[in-house]
């Protein structure tokens, strides 16, 4: 059930791989542009997520490769949802465990609980190797969307 | 037993911390209730907590509670939260 959810939570045009940034922000950039593209959110969202980093840091590097970053439910969320960018290079977030990146996540959410299936399917895949693997290694977007809608 | 997952926005990675340390405990056999929060509720709710678990990034800006903090590297790997949780609670 969750692993349903969190298909659905990616929307058409919401998964780009190969991304070719120099950054941690400019990464942060894309998967923000990735949330409006695909109508998840306002183009200000990008703005509230970089002003996290500001604040707190990258502690959304939370496994290593892995950030996923988000900001506060705000007016900018339209609908709750995921993107992703598989990073080409991968980026140093100055995460003392888990750099570099490969993969950011942008998580957006209209309030604290009602996106707890995406999350917990989003856990499902990412406590898996192997399907952390499929998502590093997948050579286009569609291929990551088919693996998620097939439940595997 | 009461623990607080906390991270900045509490909308995503004190969830996704809240659910494997849910996991842990229920192998562990140990009865709590997690709850997710961000940094803001989670001083409060710190204060009646007996374990703040969180990302090393946000440690310093939780010193203080008399709950005790635990700080996990890598939120998918259920033996460190399963190492730490024990060692903290049996």
């Amino acid at each position: 059930m969750s692993l349903a959810a969190l298909s659905s939570a990616f929307a058409p045009n919401s998964i780009e791989v190969g991304v070719v940034v120099d950054s941690r922000e400019a990464a942060i950039v894309r998967v923000g542009e990735l949330l409006a593209v695909s109508g998840r959110t306002s183009a200000g969202y990008t703005a509230e997520m970089l002003a996290v980093l500001d604040e707190l840091g990258p502690y959304f590097v939370i496994a290593p490769g892995i950030a996923i970053a988000h900001a506060r439910p705000s007016e900018s969320v339209l609908s709750a949802g995921l993107s992703l960018a598989v990073l080409a290079t991968p980026i140093e977030f100055g995460s003392d465990h888990n750099d570099p990146v490969r993969m950011v996540f942008g998580l957006c959410a209209k309030d604290h609980d009602g996106h707890i299936e995406v999350l917990s399917g989003l856990a499902e895949v990412l406590s898996d190797d192997a399907k952390v693997n499929f998502l590093l290694n997948a050579p286009d977007a569609s291929r990551i969307h088919d693996f998620l809608a097939s439940g595997l | 037993m009461k623990i607080v997952a906390v991270c900045g926005m509490g909308i995503g990675t004190s969830v996704l911390l809240k659910m494997n340390a849910e996991k842990v405990l229920a192998q562990l056999g140990i009865e709590a209730t997690v709850t997710a929060a961000d940094m803001s509720t989670a001083r409060q709710l710190g204060f009646e907590a007996n374990i703040v678990l969180t990302t090393p990034e946000l440690v310093p800006s939780l010193q203080g509670l008399p709950a005790e903090i635990i700080s996990i590297d890598h939120f998918f790997d259920l033996a460190e939260l399963h190492r730490k949780l024990s060692a903290a609670l049996l």
